[in-house]
Parts: C-alpha cells; structure tokens; sequence
C-alpha cells in the first residue's frame, strides 16, 4: 500500500485499503475559519440541534484567517459566530482576532501550532488543507455540509484516492524554490492531471528541503486537481514537531510494492525558473520565455508564499535596493510578521529591509490572494498587472477580473519587483 | 434529486472556477437568512469574463442585474468545472438562482462532492464535448434516472455517464438524510 492508503486503512479500522472504495474514516484534526466556519456551524446546527455537542472539543481548531481587517460588516459578523460558538462549546482551539493567541493564515497556522502529526486525518474547509500533508498526514478540504458532518460524529466518507508519484533527483539550484518545481509539475500535467488522486513526493531534492518550502509542494496539490498531497515524515519532520513540542505519533511510509497511477522524476539541475501566466497555475512558461513583461505590482503572502522562508529569500534580493513597482509584503501568520524584525541579513531585519526598499507590510492574513472585500489590502480593483507568490490566479481571483496575475517564487517576485518587468532571479543573485 | 430536470440552458467553457462561479468577496452573507442568502442567487456566476458569460454568444448574465434568480436551469460546462476553491457557496448559489443540474465534461473534486453531499445541484458527466453543440437559452429536458439530455431546439440527445454511487446521496436529498437512512447517525 501507499503511504496514505495505510493512513486510510488505519483510521478505517481496516488491515487494507484499495484505490477507488468509497469508506468512512476517523477524522484526527478539523479545521475551519471564518469563511467556511459560520455556515458550517449552521449547518451542524440544523442537522444535530441548536445544543448539539461537538464530537471532540479538543479535535476541532478554528483559525480566522479570510477576512480580517476589513470594514465589512457581513465579515466581521462572521468573527462574531465563531466566537460566540467557540465559547459556547468551550473550544480549545480558537485562535480570537484581537488576541495574541490570533495565528493568520489557517495552513500555516496549524503546522506552528503543532497540528500537522505524521500518519494522521486532517481535513479543512478550505482547499489548500492539503499543504498539511508535508508532515507524512492524509490532509483534504472539503466544504461545510462534510465539515458539519465531520463536527457531529467525527467521520467522513471518501473514495480513496490513486497515488502519482513525483521524484525530484539532484541538488536544487540556489536560483529555484518549491514554488519553481511545484509549477513545473502543474504545467506538465495540468490542473485536472490529478483529479481525485494523491501528489506524493519523493526524492532526495524534496527530503533536502525544509518544512516551510515542502509545505508550497503540498500546497498547489489542489491546482493540479489533486485530493491531498504528501511527503512522508523523516528527519526534518521530526525536528520541527519537537520544536513545537510534539514527539508522540505513529508515522507510516509506502511499501516498497505499492501502486502507483503514474510516476514522473525530475532532475532539478536541469530546471528552470518558471511563472504561471494568466489565467491559469497550469499556463507555464519560464521566466525566460516571459522576460520584460511589464508589470504594476508585486505580492509575496498566502499559504504558499507569505513564510519565513520566503521573506528571506525576497529579502535576499531586496537588500540595499529599491522596488520601481508597487510591493506588498503580507506574512502569512503573526510569528512570521514577529520573525521578521527578529531575523536578519548582515545585521538589517528582514522587515527594515522590505521598508527600506519601498515594500508595503500588511497584517497577518489571507489578504489579497483571493481579493475579498473591497478594503482588503493590496486587492487589486483596475487592470493591474501583478506578479504573485500566491497560489491560483484565475480571472478575478486578486480582486479585479480585469487585472492579470502571473504566478513565481519569491526569488523571482522580487528580481521583477526592482524592475517593473519579469526577471529571471539568475539577473540579480550574486 | 428530480427525475426529470427541464428548462433553459446556460453555457460556458472548460475551467469555470468557484471565483468565478461566486467571486470572494460575496462569501459574507448569511446562507441561512432567507432574505440575505437571496444575494447568492444575485451574484452566481458573476466572475465569468463578460464575453465568456452565456455561449456562444457572451455577455449574458446568468442572473440578470435586477434579479435574485436566473432564467436559465441546467448548466453546459467544459472540462474541470468547479475548480479552485472548496467553498460550498459555489453549488449553494447556483441552487439560489435556481440552476438544478450541471453537466460538464469533468468536474473539480471538491464541487462535485459538494454539489452532491449538499444536495445543491445534480452533476453529471459526459465524455464527449456537448457545450460547443449547445447554446444558451436552448430547451433541454434532463432525465436523471436514464441519464438522457434532450435538446428541444436541435432534436439532439446525449447519452450522459452513470451517476454510480453518489446517486444513493442525490436521492436521499443530501448527506445527512444519506447517513441517517443508512444508519450511520442517528434519527432526527
């Protein structure tokens, strides 16, 4: 079996698990926010009463995260019932606005705060909970009615999904990130080459990476279609959950028999700098077919691209110079935005950098990745043309659905940043 | 889930994704007030490019601009309707306006499963290409037991895939009901 029809199996009470069997599973982690969080507790309230009890208090984790420093009032009244329902039902996992305990972007938020354990069942109500899957766990999105069932009895049926296997061989140049590899997948196969089945990573280039970057392969697992996507835990793994003091779980790798839909190996030596144009993550080109596009605008945030590790990579880039365009910084969660005027590059934090040079530093949330309401900050509102570390730039998704949105890595945002057009990142790294 | 499914169709091309289908920035409204949820019905498919909206012609709002429901019932897609996203509101609003069926020539994971755990609208499959043989504001008549689409303006019938086994949920109404029949939860 693969590593996750194993995790399927085990959390199914079953000795095995076959691709394509409809089965319902025992669910480990919930996650919701304020999105997909008020409908959901309507819905959970409408099928098992107004005093219904959630399955396990301990079990369910609410991170705002959507719509947060905005004037609108339909979104902030969306604060206000997952706090009266968090308080309500005692939740232990509810990370308030307001408070210090408020985290930023749910993805993130749930691998610092320790909920992204090896072997385990994470589903959210958001399509990028698969990022989670970094850790070695089953991790979907799913909408509220199975949220809201999920909340009730702590079960979910799912069909279990084929598996692809995807090798990275060879040392990642210092010019490519995740983000560079992760496209380059989406470009081959497209964002239906993986409907209903499993991303999972292999190879010594991905075990070399950190969790931060390995958190942007599993992140765009979605545009390519894909249910989950998962790199089994190992050592680095291990390490990051005993910072964040957890030591306690039962991770579970693939046979050296199981069963693969298809298999593809890249020797990472060989790649390039890639972008995806308008209006798709699956439309690649690379940075050099691209070179010179003029731009309006750049953006480094989200779940794919708004963590530590990003910052320091633009930074790297940024450092004693100034961006032409405008330039916005949105760390995905509050320790990211508090690491960045603890973290330094030859004495000058990373935040004193992005001022430095002319940068635009947001609050800790989605922000513009998905544009959302009209005062949501950096959310486009003409023809912009914006250069993006996000993760989908579907017509409309930053705001306007007249302005066009190119997706790359941090490196590559910021090369173009400090001259208004698309630059290879090989231009400005020395 | 209806047995027979008639009314105007309403065209569109591969990709619809669900910002397009209900673009962010309307997620804000109550999906249990009766009056608010209106808005669903008001702003689905709004995202759609103007001269994608409505095929082959373009620039046909699915809702008009003064209406909280459309006038069209069954949606023609391309490949990979519903990606992006996993906002229930996408399905929840194309019920709102008062769509009941989608066929597209594959779907996106999460929409599929939400359209039919929600019991919003009926999705159906169909390997050949049928939204370039369609065109907005066609007559068609869906049966959803012999998977047979009609069109009454060019005499066509389309063949479409079997709905396997998440017809059980459709029928039962949505997940819930599914579960309780099934003995999963308990009875209301």
């Amino acid at each position: 079996m693969t590593i996750t029809e194993k995790i399927m199996a085990r959390n199914s009470g079953r000795d095995r698990v076959s691709p394509g069997e409809n089965i319902w599973i025992d669910v480990d982690v919930l996650m919701t926010h304020d999105v997909c969080g008020p409908p959901t507790i309507g819905i959970f309230k409408r099928e098992f009463g107004e005093d219904a009890k959630v399955w396990d208090p301990n079990k369910l984790v609410i991170m705002p995260d959507h719509y947060i420093f905005t004037s609108d009032r339909h979104a902030n009244r969306n604060i206000d019932i997952l706090r009266a329902f968090a308080a309500q039902h005692n939740l232990p996992h509810y990370f308030d606005v307001g408070t210090d305990r408020y985290k930023g972007v749910c993805h993130i938020g749930l691998a610092e705060e320790g909920f992204n354990i090896p072997g385990t069942v994470l589903i959210g109500t958001d399509s990028h909970t698969c990022t989670s899957g970094a850790f070695g766990l089953f991790s979907t999105g799913v909408g509220n009615t199975d949220a809201a069932l999920i909340m009730g009895t702590g079960k979910i049926w799912v069909k279990v999904p084929e598996s692809m296997r995807f090798v990275f061989e060879g040392s990642l140049p210092p010019y490519l990130m995740a983000k560079d590899l992760i496209l380059t997948v989406i470009g081959d196969i497209g964002c239906d080459g993986a409907t209903y089945r499993t991303l999972e990573f292999d190879g010594e280039a991905v075990f070399d990476l950190s969790m931060q970057e390995r958190m942007t392969l599993t992140n765009m697992a979605i545009e390519a279609g894909g249910k989950s996507g998962i790199i089994p835990a190992d050592q680095v793994t291990f390490d990051y959950l005993s910072e964040r003091g957890k030591t306690d779980y039962n991770p579970v790798y693939s046979d050296m028999d199981a069963r693969y839909h298809s298999e593809y190996t890249y020797d990472v030596s060989k790649l390039e700098p890639v972008v995806a144009k308008p209006h798709s993550p699956d439309n690649r080109a690379t940075v050099r077919e691209v070179e010179g596009t003029r731009l309006d605008r750049a953006y480094i945030g989200s779940c794919t691209g708004g963590k530590l590790e990003d910052f320091e990579a633009a930074a790297k880039i940024l450092k004693g110079q100034e961006t032409v365009i405008a330039t916005f910084i949105v760390p995905a969660t509050t320790e990211v935005a508090a690491k960045l005027h603890t973290t330094t590059i030859d004495g000058e934090s990373l935040h004193d950098i992005f001022i430095n040079a002319g940068c635009q530093i947001g609050e800790s949330s989605c922000a513009a990745c998905l544009g959302g309401p009209k005062d949501t900050f950096g959310r486009t509102h003409g023809t912009e043309v914006v250069i993006s570390t996000t993760n989908r730039n579907f017509p409309g998704r930053m705001g306007s659905k007249q302005s066009a949105v190119y997706l790359a890595s941090p490196l590559t945002v910021a090369a173009s940043a400090l001259s208004g057009v698309i630059t290879d990142p090989r231009e400005v790294l020395v | 889930m209806k047995p027979i499914i008639e009314g105007l169709a309403y065209v569109l091309g591969d990709s619809i994704d669900t910002d397009q289908i209900i673009p962010a920035e309307h997620l804000v409204y109550s999906l249990t007030d009766p009056e608010e949820r209106k808005l669903y019905g008001k702003y689905a498919m709004s995202g759609v490019p103007a001269n994608q909206q409505g095929l082959p012609e373009g620039n046909t709002p699915f809702t008009k601009a003064d209406a909280y429901a459309s006038d069209y019932t069954i949606i023609i897609g391309g490949s990979n309707f519903g990606c992006g996203s996993s906002r229930e509101h996408a399905p929840f609003a194309m019920k709102e306006a008062g769509c009941e069926a989608v066929i597209a020539e594959s779907f996106a994971r999460i929409f599929y499963r939400n359209s039919v755990d929600g019991g919003f609208v009926v999705p159906f499959e169909t390997r050949q290409k049928i939204n370039d043989r369609i065109k907005t504001g066609h007559r068609l008549t869906l049966d959803t037991t012999l998977g047979k689409l009609t069109n009454h303006d060019t005499g066509e019938e389309f063949l479409l895939d079997p709905l396997g086994e998440v017809a059980e949920i459709l029928k039962a109404g949505n997940v819930f009901e599914y579960a309780r029949q099934a003995g999963l939860i308990e009875s209301k």
